[in-house]
């Protein structure tokens, strides 16, 4: 553990210790600096943060609930504290980064927004901001999961965005970044990029982990309110990282508050395939930042593998991989199996449906619980709702109702239907 | 001082300005990569850079993320590109082109020393900036390797003097603000930005990004030092119809490219 604070990162160059930093082609670098300055001043400036704070409350429901979940707490042991991002407007803790960014646009000037997609939740919540604001907006989705997710490609056209199908590469998550960098130095002058995690060239990392800040700060402030204390750790999942770094910045000064990140495990970590990128990835740099990803011998970027789309993302957010650097937070894989299990445990002892993302930090409370003892009380991010999910969780589960067997390719072991809890 | 500088003051002081071509290693193949470059330094290109094919290339156009897809589907490796660089660096100065993961994951003092055994002459390195670079500035310092950083439209005065005071070799000043690619006129903004980088740098400047044709190459030599032609020779070797066709394509483009920046078009 180093002496520096994690609430004094980045440094002015963007890094959290070897991580973050700027790997960007140099026609971005002034748009960048401009960002970040813009950012700072509106940051500094009371009506931007109080126009930001209402819009949060009065549209988007916010703060979300502290819920404690007593029968899911007595399956998995423990006392589990949801924090309720899935009740948000758009199902999901994404809202406050997009109202965030959007509200920066305009304040920037510009007219058109541009956004990256995987499963199409961020792309979702960029098209509501676009469409309260009036701004233009165009979201990147790889051809692939324009497929799989066609009910938010309808979502973000009802909206009123232009929806791209990226046709390079793996046609998925990383390619659609790779080609908003594109249009993004094409159009600098008009146009924001509206990145939907926590990684990227600084200042995204920061610029999108304090949008997105209120997680934490809520969830401290209801624990204290709830149980006169401190919980013992805070949980979420990671893909890029934005819902986790936005807890985590609530109680990181803590320090009897353990912080935990849940990857993607995928197929199981043995396998290969999987996105757990900070367990078993190496440092380097990809989409403008040095952090940990999946990558090969010669530094080729290695597609990442999930049953969550939100979590299948090759690389992670530096300030995450400085964390585990530094032993602050601990980051562990959860498997798809394991995930689901968890998604159909909560929605069974709660009435609560999860995303699949967000079930990756349900997962892992059992092994938090063993670790700090069955008194121990935890936060856990629910991060978003699993509605758009339900089509996955039929097929894996074999749920009746369904249509069509099997889709292709999918050669898992299936897991026996969930009997009553 | 080795690198490209002695081959550029060369060629300046002759009355033109150099002739840059690109190609990517392993395209369509490893051992062909090299007979076209070899085509093309024979057509009259002064420079060589090669492209050092990978999975992310946020600063090409669909041209070259075409070819560096079949390269890598190819298999060509980190090593297969300091092997095209050991076989063409005898015919002309040669730079490898590159994004900087490549070159982390082999090792920045590995891939300086390699590159310089290869006989390569330097990097560019079109999403490293000199204010992340340490690690290489003083790889290549020690290995005696030119160092091209880009400079766009949007620099400031305070961007052009950080990135040229860090290059060696010559300054890459991207055309346009956009990816690489043919275009139909090169940026206005070309001109202006090889004036303000000249205002702070004696080293000889480079346009690159949308050059395509002998008379692009004709009106880009009139304000800078060297031209940068990469896409359109990629587009050659796309639309051959066999090797030989390819190698062909490649030498006529770039002979007239050459009588371009030779003013005898």
């Amino acid at each position: 553990m180093t002496n520096q604070r994690t609430t004094e990162l980045p440094d002015a160059s963007g890094h959290f210790g070897r991580f973050g930093g700027r790997f960007m082609p140099e026609a971005l670098i002034a748009p960048l600096d401009e960002l970040e300055r813009h950012w700072r001043q509106a940051m500094a400036d009371p009506a931007f943060v109080a126009e930001f704070q209402g819009l949060l409350s009065s549209y988007a429901g916010l703060p979300s609930l502290l819920y404690d979940a007593q029968r899911f707490s007595t399956a998995v042991g423990g006392r589990v504290l949801l924090k309720r991002e899935d009740l948000n407007h758009t199902g999901a803790h994404k809202i406050r980064n997009v109202l965030g960014q959007a509200l920066l646009t305009r304040r920037m000037g510009k007219q058109r927004v541009i956004a990256e997609t995987g499963a199409g939740q961020h792309g979702v919540a960029t098209a509501t901001a676009c469409a309260y604001f009036g701004l233009d907006c165009v979201v990147y989705m790889g051809e692939v999961d324009t497929e799989r997710q066609s009910l938010n490609v309808a979502r973000m056209q009802m909206l009123g965005a232009e929806v791209v199908p990226v046709t390079t590469g793996s046609r998925t998550l990383k390619d659609a970044i790779n080609e908003a960098l594109r249009d993004w130095v094409a159009n600098v002058d008009s146009t924001h990029y509206l990145l939907g995690t926590a990684a990227g060239a600084h200042p995204f990392p920061a610029m999108v982990r304090d949008f997105a800040r209120g997680i934490g700060d809520e969830a401290r402030e209801q624990c204290l309110a709830l149980l006169g204390r401190l919980p013992d750790a805070a949980l979420a999942c990671v893909g890029g990282g934005s819902n986790a770094i936005g807890l985590f910045a609530g109680f990181v000064d803590d320090a009897d508050v353990r912080l935990f990140g849940f990857e993607a495990g995928g197929d199981g970590f043995e396998t290969g395939r999987h996105a757990a990128t900070i367990s078993a990835g190496q440092v380097g740099v990809l989409h403008g930042t040095r952090s940990f990803l999946l990558q090969d011998d010669d530094g080729q970027t290695i597609e990442s593998h999930s049953i969550s789309a939100g979590l299948d993302y090759p690389g992670v957010g530096p300030e995450h991989a400085w964390l585990a650097d530094t032993g602050r937070a601990t980051y562990r894989p959860v498997s798809d199996a394991e995930a689901m299990e968890a998604m159909v445990l909560l929605a069974r002892t709660e009435g609560i449906v999860p995303a699949i993302e967000s079930s990756h930090a349900l997962a892992g409370v059992a092994s938090v619980v063993q670790e700090l003892g069955p008194d121990a009380v935890v936060v856990v991010c629910l991060s978003g709702r699993g509605d758009k999910d339900a089509d996955t969780a039929a097929r894996w589960f074999g749920f009746a109702g369904r249509a069509e067997p099997e889709p292709e390719g999918n050669t898992q072991q299936q897991p026996e239907q969930p009997g009553p809890l | 001082m080795s690198g490209v500088g002695p081959r550029l003051a060369e060629i300046a002081s002759s009355g033109r300005a150099a002739l840059v071509g690109y190609l990517p290693a392993g395209f369509p193949s490893v051992d062909e990569s090299v007979s076209l470059v070899s085509a093309m330094v024979d057509a009259g290109v002064d420079v060589v850079e090669i492209g050092l094919p990978y999975s992310d290339p946020v600063m090409d156009g669909a041209t070259i993320q075409d070819a560096v897809e079949v390269a890598l589907a190819g298999g060509t490796r980190t090593r297969h590109v300091l092997a095209v660089v050991e076989a063409v660096a005898g015919l002309a100065p040669t730079l490898v082109m590159t994004y900087w993961n490549p070159v982390e994951r082999y090792g920045v003092e590995r891939f300086a020393s390699d590159l310089s055994s290869a006989g390569g002459a330097g990097l560019i390195t079109p999403d490293l900036i000199p204010d992340e670079a340490p690690e290489w500035l003083a790889a290549s310092r020690r290995h005696d390797l030119d160092r091209v950083f880009l400079v766009a439209p949007s620099s400031t005065r305070e961007r052009l003097v950080t990135a040229t005071d860090a290059c060696r070799g010559f300054v890459y000043a991207t055309a346009v603000m956009g990816v690489t690619g043919a275009r139909g006129a090169v940026g206005a903004e070309a001109s202006g930005l090889v004036a303000r980088a000249k205002e702070v740098t004696d080293l000889p400047v480079g346009v690159g990004l949308g050059v395509s044709t002998g008379r692009q190459a004709a009106e880009v030599a009139g304000y800078a030092d060297a031209v940068i032609v990469g896409s359109a020779l990629v587009a050659a070797v796309q639309r051959a119809a066999d090797p030989a066709d390819a190698r062909h394509r490649v030498a006529a483009l770039a002979a007239e490219l050459a009588r371009g920046v030779r003013g005898e078009l």
